[in-house]
């Protein structure tokens, strides 16, 4: 008797109901998935995109060639070679990262002194050839300078906890 | 003795040491910035405090407090560990914290003490004591805002370095370290302080900015700019040397290293040889290794063994000397010479030109007599050692030659050999202090066996040391200073005219066809016949490369394994810090190769091999010979008549002290050096 019951029940096709129940209350839901590249997911503060090197307000570039975050870089990524500049201040006279060997921890910018490298919110520098992924100070700065609001912002939001 | 207990580890002490001295006896670590332990104590940083039982109870600085037996010290109570806070957040009131732009970041005092005593944070709002920039020349750069007031560098200019242009104005807060007038720092020894500096108030100015410590592949190296054998760390990052710092040897160097050895190193980047070259039509062309060894094979098979010839130079290492030596005896020539000054002297036995006294020996004399030599110049490392000497008391010096301010006092007695002559003849005033002295010394430069009297005043040198008692079974008060790192090698392994071979001046004046100089720049290339055939072999594009027609590049000392005889007979090894540029080879190689070419292989293909092979030949190289010192109970004199030394005075070996040979010519901080020093030298002459 039990087990005619179970295969009458079994007849009904329950589980396919609630199954199309799902979709059909999805259906009417609002969308998971979003339309990119034309939409994007929003990022937090602490987000480890493409690295940058900032600059001061006056122009001037923060890295001091201190050598922490080469020093720090787990999967030794940064390449920094440094000497007195023209004014005897301390300055690069080459800040190299490889964004094939980055792992995107974000230890540099933690052990940086005066926030000059920052992993920005930028992910989208997908490259078609291997040495467009590695950058030079010239590639750094210039993402500085294209990303400097976003950066500022980012540092300023995350700043209570660091 | 003192019974001393620190931390529960009971130590035994000589009475009069301190208690840190007993604390390091027990190995416990007490921290300072101050105190070093061959400088005075001046007691003014006062982070070594301690606890000591039935003393007042307040902490003590353990640094300048004399033991007493019975002592229980303790050096981590909470009292001390307070203390020690305190003063350390003193120290870093007025510290500008700039770790991440400072040159000593990574390998400083007071970042490490921090770690341990400092604070997270600061207490102190006001404005930070600020300090203006000097400018000490061009190889110390300063930041006296880090500035602790230590002192360490005031004591070692005046203390070890002798030249007191260190000093500090002002007190407390307003305290100024400086050299009350602006001027380069004159000593040949300055680069210390930037070691002995505990902060970053003091650091290398070649150096600035270059790299971290931790970046640094550290080789052990021996130092071949000057004859001293100072034991050196070769610091290098990929295959650039970039910098150079005394290790601690007792024996030799203690901790100090000179000038021109440490700030050359930007000179061996510089005119190097990197591939071979060969004269065609009287230009220089480069050339492939086998062009140059088919140049040097047609020229070598060409002439009779008798008319080849072979000279080593300053900084030759012993293995690349004994392969060119074997080399040359399986072709059959007997023409070699290691004395590119061209002097001519007895080296039949070892005492006749080693530094017998020893470096560390020279602490056990009382009276010093200096024949043509200036130590200061050709020996800084060594002068120190004399001037320590002359420090504890007790000791006379006198000099015979130019007149130098060598940093402790030492009467001219003389300017040429008529002062050695009255010595003799126990005429001279100086006669009778050496005469009472239980220990004399004579310092004879080598300079002075390059003079055409060279033999002669050798000779006489040896009757003054028998005539004052210098040998005997317990001293040995003869020594030759020499100023070439590879001369005691090369005469070790007899690098010298065979049985009617030819000196170097016969060699020079169209004596041989073919002439082979190895690293040899410091001889007259003009002297070398026209006709000659040259053969460079070395590192530098210097004198003896100018005038090559075949190049053969070899390695530098930082290049290379190699092994150097001191002037006072030790046998050190230096390690291969980095690769020799472009398709420069270790030298013995080249030899090795060469002579394979040539037909005459030498048995010998590694390192190993070599070695055992000098080791067996020469019997003071095996590792259980390495160094011993000589009594002299062997007085039989050097060959040389005493009566034909001419009246000519004694002149320098080196006009500068900072540009002496192919490296350090090569170097834009040697240069600068001379430059910076040139006035005063101008003054001096007038």
């Amino acid at each position: 008797m039990n087990r005619l019951g179970r295969m009458a029940w079994g007849l009904v096709l329950w589980e396919i109901l609630s199954g199309m129940a799902l979709t059909l209350k999805t259906f009417f839901g609002p969308k998971a998935t979003i339309n990119y590249p034309y939409e994007k997911n929003p990022t937090g503060p602490r987000f480890k995109g493409e690295h940058a090197l900032r600059r001061y307000p006056n122009g001037e570039e923060r890295c001091i060639a201190c050598k922490l975050c080469e020093a720090v870089c787990p999967a030794q990524a940064i390449t920094i070679e440094a000497e007195p500049r023209d004014d005897g201040s301390r300055r690069t006279t080459r800040y190299d990262i490889d964004m094939t060997k980055c792992i995107y921890c974000g230890l540099c910018e933690e052990a940086c002194p005066v926030d000059a490298i920052v992993e920005g919110p930028n992910f989208e520098f997908a490259a078609e050839t291997r040495e467009e992924l590695l950058y030079d100070k010239a590639k750094l700065l210039d993402n500085g300078d294209r990303w400097e609001p976003e950066l500022a912002k980012r540092l300023e939001l995350d700043a209570p906890y660091r | 003795m003192a019974k001393v207990t620190v931390d529960g580890i009971e130590v035994e002490i000589a009475n009069g040491s301190t208690v840190l001295q007993a604390a390091e006896a027990a190995g416990v670590e007490i921290p300072r910035f101050c105190y070093h332990e061959r400088l005075s104590v001046a007691g003014n940083c006062r982070m070594c405090l301690v606890e000591i039982e039935k003393m007042p109870p307040r902490p003590q600085a353990s640094c300048a407090l004399p033991v007493s037996d019975g002592m229980v010290v303790h050096t981590d109570t909470e009292m001390v560990r307070k203390a020690r806070r305190g003063v350390m957040e003193f120290l870093l009131i007025n510290h500008p914290l700039d770790c991440p732009i400072c040159d000593q970041g990574g390998e400083c005092d007071l970042q490490d003490e921090a770690v341990s005593y400092g604070r997270d944070d600061s207490r102190y709002d006001e404005g930070k004591r600020a300090v203006a920039q000097l400018d000490w020349g061009p190889l110390v750069k300063t930041t006296m805002t880090r500035c602790i007031h230590c002192t360490r560098c005031i004591r070692f200019s005046t203390e070890v370095a002798g030249v007191s242009e260190l000093g500090a104005t002002a007190r407390g807060e307003s305290m100024q370290v400086g050299t009350y007038i602006q001027k380069a720092l004159s000593s040949e020894l300055s680069g210390n302080i930037i070691d002995l500096c505990p902060v970053g108030a003091l650091t290398s100015k070649p150096y600035a900015f270059t790299a971290r410590p931790w970046e640094l592949r550290k080789t052990d190296s021996v130092d071949v700019l000057d004859a001293v054998g100072t034991n050196i760390r070769v610091d290098a990052r990929g295959a650039e040397v970039l910098r150079i710092l005394p290790r601690m040897n007792d024996d030799v160097n203690e901790e100090w290293l000179g000038d021109k050895s440490r700030f050359a190193v930007d000179g061996l980047k510089r005119r190097r040889l990197d591939r071979p070259w060969v004269r065609e039509n009287g230009k220089l062309r480069a050339a492939s290794w086998e062009e140059a060894f088919a140049a040097i094979a047609g020229r070598m098979k060409a002439v009779t063994p008798d008319r080849l010839g072979a000279i080593t130079g300053d900084q030759c290492d012993v293995e690349s000397m004994l392969a060119l030596k074997e080399f040359f005896a399986a072709l059959g020539s007997q023409n070699l010479d290691c004395r590119q000054d061209g002097a001519v002297f007895d080296a039949s036995r070892r005492s006749f030109y080693l530094f017998n006294t020893t470096i560390a020996g020279i602490e056990e004399a009382d009276a010093l007599l200096i024949i043509g030599s200036n130590p200061r110049h050709e020996a800084p490392v060594l002068n120190a050692r004399i001037r320590k000497r002359w420090l504890a008391g007790g000791f006379a010096a006198a000099l015979i030659g130019t007149a130098h301010d060598l940093t402790y006092p030492a009467e001219q007695i003389g300017v040429g050999p008529d002062a050695i002559t009255a010595l003799l003849d126990g005429t001279h005033a100086f006669s009778a202090t050496l005469e009472a002295a239980k220990a004399p010394m004579i310092i004879l430069g080598a300079g002075v066996l390059a003079r055409p009297d060279g033999a002669a005043i050798h000779a006489a040198a040896w009757q003054l040391a028998l005539k004052y008692n210098m040998l005997s079974a317990e001293w040995h008060g003869f020594n030759v200073l020499h100023h070439a790192a590879a001369r005691t090698g090369a005469l070790d392994i007899g690098f010298l005219p065979g049985e009617g071979g030819k000196a170097t001046s016969q060699m020079l004046q169209d004596g041989v066809d073919v002439l082979w100089l190895q690293g040899a720049d410091e001889l007259d290339v003009a002297a070398i016949g026209a006709k000659t055939f040259v053969i460079y072999q070395g590192h530098h594009g210097d004198a003896g490369a100018a005038r090559a027609d075949v190049i053969l590049p070899g390695s530098a000392y930082t290049e290379k394994d190699g092994t150097y005889v001191s002037t006072e007979g030790r046998v050190q090894s230096g390690f291969l810090a980095v690769k020799a540029p472009g398709d420069a080879r270790e030298d013995w190689r080249i030899i090795r190769a060469l002579s394979a070419y040539m037909g005459h292989a030498l048995p010998y293909d590694s390192l190993q091999d070599m070695r055992a092979h000098l080791a067996a030949t020469y019997p003071l190289f095996a590792p259980a010979n390495a160094f011993r010192r000589f009594a002299g109970t062997d007085t039989a004199a050097p060959a040389g008549d005493v009566s034909a030394m001419s009246d000519a005075p004694f002149v320098p070996v080196f006009e500068t002290y900072y540009q002496t040979d192919a490296v350090s010519r090569a170097s834009p901080t040697m240069a600068a050096c001379i430059a910076a020093h040139a006035p005063v030298v101008a003054e001096a002459a007038e």
